[in-house]
């Protein structure tokens, strides 16, 4: 079988979870390779073997982490001429959607972005128009270069032979034309990330205040979830803007999502709606967000948050 | 600093949207139509750094004949001039043909920066900018919450997944902007009046020296091959509160196998 090439996002050499959905879903299409690049690559080859890696590519150029998107594409576009795979999957993040799309140009390849299903004939299964439609498509040219949202598989383990393969690249001008001068933490804590979690736990409009979404995080602290916020609560300033879930924002697809005070505008539900259960709380009984909500409370999010923070830490003892 | 700003007309978000039976495409002509809400934001950052720097700022959309609606909104914000290449042939190309289409038409302007929305409501690709960069060779400062354009360099803050990068190019470069970047003014009454006098080119394929064979939906490199309505989600259960609703929530929870 053809080699499909997977894109692990990780940190570190740590992968993160969508590398093994990733993996899981490609060991259905052909024999997966994972494309690890940047600093510590070659730590995550025994975790990607895990799920079913057989050749392990790694590169840690120093160019690949000073400069955006361009010399990941380039290392990419090589290994696709080198290895003629039935396909390329990367991560539908905002970094693997844009590696992909310059991937796309370099190989003469067509592109398909957020595809939460992929057949085994490659044929990939898209929500549009925030979740109403549903699309299946192909690539018709060149190699598929498929982005593939996180949580659209169970990742499962399957051991491959993990063998590491150190790949070199030689970088063009245009590679290395935008420079990353500085990397800038502002979310500390140990929460995680939105686009990986199983469970998010959002705020909105309803949350009234900065400070409301305390309660908003230890509901989330609880769940071990992370925390999303609706674009009225980060325009207003109350939660840092990368949380943001909607149209413009993170697109999210977890087991669970608990929204709070988020009446469920279109914007919104172009989120989340495709997340597997949701849950919501809003006072105003005529709330669309309770159209989709699996289930859905009437009452005040202030009184009701925190009683089931509580009731949580009181199941998992 | 001379600023060429991408703008789109998409279906409202408001509207019903639908993609059309017969080719699978997005119904552009049976809905309601605006700009692209984030291309707002471009056009407004556009208008601040010319506004602290000179230079002028030119509009350049790709889409149907209506699309010079949203082309005179962006105008009538206060860019100076327009480039609407609009033809039939460019129908149902995919984001890599249209990415190919508007490279041509910027081979032939004289810019320091190109500015456009991160996503647009209709696609939600968000990859236009980068791959513009492929296509020119230029660098790509996508996501960017903050842009500071300088003498031959522009720096912006990029948003990250837990905060932000500092990236920094020479020009030209083209640039991505979120809307938390900045407020979008409103036309001006005086601002629509001088739009419908200001430049605005429209260009056919031909004129743009776009080869026909590589746009359009019969040579898309990607193609729709069926979709459907997905019913709604149903409603599940609707309880009040009565003192006891985080119980409730976690007894469902439970009941799903999700504590």
């Amino acid at each position: 079988m053809a080699e499909v090439l997977v894109l692990v996002d990780h940190v570190d050499g740590t992968p993160k979870k969508v590398s093994y959905e990733l993996l899981t879903l490609a060991r259905e299409l052909g024999t997966p390779s994972a494309v690890v690049l940047g600093a510590g690559a070659s730590a995550a080859a025994e975790k990607v073997a895990a799920y079913g890696a057989e050749k392990v590519y790694t590169c840690e150029a120093e160019e690949l982490d000073a400069h955006l998107v361009g010399p990941k594409a380039t290392v990419l576009a090589e290994l696709v001429s080198s290895t003629s795979p039935a396909a390329v999957l990367l991560p539908s993040n905002a970094e693997g959607k844009e590696i992909a799309a310059r991937l796309a140009v370099k190989t003469g390849s067509g592109l398909i972005t957020d595809a939460v299903g992929l057949t085994a004939d490659l044929t990939a299964e898209q929500p549009i128009f925030g979740g109403s439609v549903v699309v299946q498509s192909k690539v018709a040219t060149g190699t598929p270069i498929i982005t593939v949202r996180a949580n659209s598989t169970a990742p499962s383990e399957s051991p491959g032979a993990g063998t590491v393969e150190p790949v070199t690249a030689t970088f063009s001008d245009a590679d290395k034309a935008a420079r990353i001068v500085e990397k800038v933490v502002e979310d500390k804590g140990g929460r995680p990330d939105l686009g990986d979690a199983s469970v998010v736990v959002s705020g909105g409009r309803g949350v009234g205040a900065a400070e409301g979404f305390g309660v908003i995080e230890q509901l989330a602290d609880a769940l071990g979830a992370a925390v999303g916020a609706s674009r009225a609560a980060t325009d207003a300033g109350w939660y840092p803007h990368q949380h943001q879930v909607g149209q413009t924002g993170r697109t999210v697809s977890p087991q669970l999502y608990i929204a709070a005070g988020i009446s469920g505008a279109i914007q919104h539900r172009a989120g989340m709606q495709t997340s597997k259960t949701i849950v919501a709380i809003n006072k105003d009984p005529e709330a669309p967000i309770f159209e989709l909500a699996d289930f859905g409370l009437v009452g005040d999010l202030f009184t009701v948050v925190p009683q089931l923070t509580d009731e949580v830490g009181k199941r998992k003892g | 600093m001379n600023i060429v700003v991408l703008v789109k007309q998409v279906p409202d978000t408001w509207a019903e949207r639908k993609l059309s039976d017969s080719d699978k495409t997005l119904d552009r002509a049976s809905v309601d139509v605006v700009m692209n809400e984030i291309d707002e934001y471009a056009v407004e950052e556009a208008l601040r750094i010319k506004e602290a720097s000179g230079g002028d700022v030119t509009v350049l959309s790709m889409g149907p004949e209506r699309a010079v609606e949203t082309i005179r909104k962006a105008l009538s914000m206060g860019a100076d001039k327009a480039v609407h290449l609009t033809d039939p042939a460019l129908a149902g190309s995919d984001a890599v043909q249209t990415s190919y289409a508007l490279a041509q038409v910027l081979s032939t302007l004289e810019y320091d920066l190109v500015i456009a929305g991160s996503e647009a409501t209709d696609s939600r690709m968000s990859i236009m900018t980068a791959l513009l960069a492929e296509r020119t060779g230029q660098p790509q400062l996508t996501g960017a919450r903050k842009v500071t354009a300088g003498e031959g360099t522009v720096r912006i803050e990029r948003q990250t997944e837990n905060g932000y990068d500092v990236v920094e190019a020479s020009t030209p470069a083209l640039v991505s902007v979120v809307e938390k970047i900045n407020e979008p003014r409103y036309p001006s009454f005086k601002g629509i009046m001088a739009a419908k006098k200001k430049p605005l080119t429209t260009l056919t394929i031909a004129d743009a020296g776009i080869d026909a064979g590589q746009v359009g939906l019969a040579s898309a490199p990607s193609q729709v091959t069926s979709f459907a309505t997905k019913p709604p989600r149903s409603a599940g259960q609707v309880v009040k509160d009565e003192g006891d609703g985080g119980v409730k929530i976690v007894e469902f929870l439970a009941s799903q196998k999700l504590v």
